[in-house]
């Protein structure tokens, strides 16, 4: 089964990934390397906002909030386990 | 009405021009990602009662304070959180600049213990500045219960500096760290040449891998020639050829393998920075720019573009911190967080978010304004026999009448008056907040609220600055640093006075109390005065927005920018620390700055009130003068005038106002609300008059203090004058429109 790559804005609340690669212009991409966004990271979402737009991901052991717009900005690879059992 | 930078602990502006002036004292920065606990180390260390909080980006400039240790003197800076040198925002400018620049013995690398991956990040790239570096890991406690364990020496043999490991909350660790700085200065001093490869990881487990809080015993031999971080071939080689060219700029001053690196990595932001610290035009240094064009010309040979290079470079930092952190962290709990988890799925859950926060709010204001009155009233009547003894006690003194006016009926009574309305309530509601605050809440309600704020094309972290506005509006405004975009900053700089700030609750309590709740009285008037409170602070926040969404599409236009948002874990606030905190910080900052400017303004509106000018007082001439237009906005000319008076402090706008109703031309003795209400009746105060009254108070001229603010922080008369006109506009249009309204309401009723 090969896994599949989406959009780290796309994850639903307790799915995991791994980043493939980030796809935006430099100074956001630094922002999200900063972070622990980097090739090979992997990455939880663990909140999404009332309003349905910023969510929130587990990144390197911090919780970080990002908007769609920038969250669509990564790719990622579903775990093999997709979905952490919640 | 508020907080200054000096409340807070802001000694100085941020920017290198900290070096110390004493001789023999040694300068450390602290420096760290936002929300590690860097401020609470700082206060930790020099006891001076530093501000610090739980959201990110709380240290907006470098606060400075001094300790000592063994018998020397430390300068210690606190520079702004950043995740990275590799500068986006104008924080991480400021500490990048005085890292490299601002000539410090040493940088303290406070990380968090639950990440410390990622705070790796920075630490090395500080490493790669600076050999005088320690690491502090912070929060080894919280580790500890998320059953996270750190090899403390596993990580210090990996790093080759001294690593500590602490707790500043409760201060464990703290003196190590201070002794692991001195040891590394006067390494350096001494000039011990100890270059070791310690630095190549040789993947060894180390026996002794508990967990507990470990002591920092023998700390590592510092050496002249760090081990430094090795990057791909391509890169390294392009190092080596720009390397001399560098090591001619630097001249001493930087480490010239960093700015090398800088250079080929063609950082344009940090260019102008060392065109400002070098006085060296890097275009015009033939030799230099020759350079760097080869070597770039070589990379992009061998298929390394800009991106690529940048790239390679960050995640080579990346892979070093995660490579040091195998074995050396670990987790032996995968759910440590689920608690955390839990607690944030109902506080940002979709269908109790919005009612917590509400909720929140209303009871914070429930819990002020019920706590206050019976103080309240002790502390006026207490202040107001302490008039009666200055009364007799300038009679004795023969003082002439007018004197006794000035300084008694005006200066005493109108201090008095912010006295006894202000205290209670202040030192009820700053701690409230601040527990919040440091529970770790405030950043979830950011979270809750972004979309709206990401709608009106403005920046997430607009909300905090705005929270921070309920404290005071200065502070707001000095918070905005944390906002990237220069456009978004403006935008939450414009519009932070539209949440009402400690200065101005007291008046729209009272107001509530004596027109809105109809003599509703016990718990369940507070909880009235509270809504209602409540919906003026929602009506705010809808201003905020809208004028926002205004702006960024006519002066203001452009897109929003991306913003990353920390939500921090949940911690249990120190309670008996934030009441400390809170009343010496902020209650009595504010209660002496209001203090400072009620009594010669009490002064002066006895004097205005009681100088008679054909037969009527000045006080009523301007009163009368500004009367037309105040009735239009459903007020008087006193009320307006009231308001005008009060740009020094909003606090005192209602005292003047009574002062001005008050025969004779003094405050009267108001020892209830009750009597506050038939004063303002008996002048023709409605609840219209009421309303339009709070509407305004709500949206007018921010104060000197935010003015002031304003003008410093965005250096521009013109946006300034903008920070005027728009709150004083909208808060006209808002009480023409609504006086009016609620006047055709009534007359068809009736």
């Amino acid at each position: 089964m090969t896994a599949e790559t989406v959009r780290l804005c796309d994850l639903k609340r307790g799915e995991r990934a791994h980043v493939r690669s980030l796809d935006a212009a430099s100074h956001i991409r630094r922002r999200l390397q900063d972070i622990g966004l980097e090739e090979g990271a992997a990455v939880e979402c663990v909140l999404v906002s009332p309003l349905g737009d910023p969510t929130a991901y587990l990144i390197c052991g911090a919780v970080i909030a990002l908007r769609r717009e920038d969250a669509a900005c990564v790719q990622v690879r579903y775990d093999m386990f997709g979905r952490a059992a919640i | 009405m508020g907080l200054r930078e000096a409340s807070i602990g802001r000694a100085a502006d941020s920017g290198p021009e900290i070096r110390s002036a004493r001789g023999g004292e040694r300068l450390v920065a602290l420096a760290g990602n936002p929300n590690v606990g860097k401020s609470t180390l700082f206060n930790r260390l020099t006891g001076l009662r530093q501000h610090t909080g739980n959201w990110p980006g709380k240290t907006v400039s470098c606060a400075q304070g001094r300790c000592r240790h063994e018998g020397r003197d430390y300068l210690l800076v606190d520079l702004p959180g950043s995740y990275s040198l590799l500068a986006h925002s104008a924080e991480e400018e400021a500490a990048r600049d005085f890292v490299c620049f601002g000539g410090a013995d040493a940088v303290i690398a406070v990380c968090d213990a639950t990440c410390l991956e990622r705070n790796l990040n920075l630490a090395l790239q500080l490493m790669e500045i600076t050999p005088n570096v320690i690491v502090c890991i912070n929060l080894m406690d919280e580790a500890r219960r998320k059953h996270i364990r750190i090899d403390l020496k596993m990580l210090r043999e990996r790093l080759g500096v001294p690593v500590v490991g602490i707790s500043a909350r409760s201060g464990r660790g703290t003196q190590e760290a201070l002794a692991a700085v001195d040891e590394v200065i006067s390494a350096t001093w001494d000039n011990v040449g100890d270059s070791s490869g310690i630095w190549e990881e040789r993947g060894q487990k180390e026996e002794n891998s508990s967990g507990k809080l470990e002591e920092s015993g023998d700390i590592t031999p510092k050496s002249a020639e760090k081990p430094r971080i090795r990057y791909a071939e391509e890169i390294e080689e392009a190092i080596d050829s720009v390397l001399p060219h560098a090591e001619k700029l630097a001249a001493g001053r930087l480490n010239a393998r960093w700015l090398a690196i800088r250079l080929i990595e063609h950082d344009l932001a940090f260019y102008e920075a060392i065109e400002r610290q070098t006085g060296v035009c890097l275009e015009e240094d033939k030799e230099l720019s020759g350079a760097l064009q080869a070597a770039r010309e070589r990379l992009r040979e061998r298929g390394m573009n800009e991106m690529r290079v940048r790239d390679e470079l960050v995640r080579t930092l990346l892979r070093r911190a995660e490579m040091i952190c195998r074995d050396a962290v670990i987790r032996t709990d995968a759910q440590c967080d689920a608690a955390d988890r839990r607690l944030d799925r109902i506080l940002t859950g979709r269908w109790l978010g919005f009612p917590i926060m509400f909720l929140l709010m209303a009871v914070i204001f429930w819990i002020t304004i019920s706590g206050a009155n019976l103080p309240s009233q002790w502390l006026s009547g207490l202040l107001f026999r302490g008039e009666e003894a200055l009364h007799s006690l300038m009679a004795a003194m023969g003082a002439p009448g007018w004197l006794d006016g000035v300084l008694v009926s005006g200066a005493y009574r109108v201090l008095a008056w912010v006295v006894s309305v202000m205290l209670p309530p202040m030192a009820i509601f700053f701690p409230l907040f601040t527990l919040l605050e440091d529970a770790g809440y405030l950043p979830r309600v950011a979270f809750n609220m972004d979309r709206c704020f990401h709608k009106c094309r403005a920046c997430g972290k607009q909300c905090l600055t705005m929270m921070m506005g309920f404290g005071c509006n200065a502070v707001g405004i000095t918070g905005c640093r944390i906002i990237d975009s220069p456009r978004e900053r403006l935008i939450a700089m414009l519009t932070n006075v539209f949440v009402p700030c400690n200065g101005r609750f007291p008046m729209m309590v009272s107001l509530i109390s004596v027109f809105l709740l109809g003599g509703a009285a016990g718990w369940r008037g507070n909880v009235l005065a509270a809504a209602v409170l409540a919906g003026l602070i929602v009506l705010g926040v809808a201003m905020t927005l809208m004028v926002s969404y205004i702006l960024s599409r006519t002066v203001l236009r452009g897109m929003p920018s991306s913003f990353t948002l920390e939500l921090p874990p949940y911690r249990k606030p120190q309670i008996a620390q934030v009441i400390v905190r809170s009343v010496l910080d902020r209650t009595l900052f504010v209660l002496g700055r209001a203090a400072a400017v009620a009594a010669p303004a009490g002064a002066l509106i006895w004097i205005m009130a009681n100088a008679e000018i054909g037969g009527a007082s000045l006080l009523s001439h301007v009163a009368a003068f500004l009367d037309p237009l105040g009735r239009l906005m459903g007020m008087d000319g006193v009320i307006l005038l009231g308001f005008i008076l009060g740009w020094p402090a909003n606090e005192i706008v209602l005292p003047v106002i009574i002062m001005a109703y008050a025969a004779g031309g003094e405050l009267m003795e108001l020892g209830s609300l009750a009597e506050l209400g038939m004063l303002l009746r008996a002048n023709g105060w409605t609840w219209v008059t009421a309303i339009s009254t709070m509407l305004f108070s709500l949206m007018h001229w921010p104060c000197s203090t935010a003015l002031m603010t304003m003008y410093k922080e965005s250096k521009s008369l013109k946006w300034t004058l903008m920070g005027i006109l728009i709150p004083t506009l909208t808060g006209m249009a808002v009480c023409i429109a609504f006086s009016n309204i609620a006047q055709l309401v009534m007359s068809v009723l009736s």
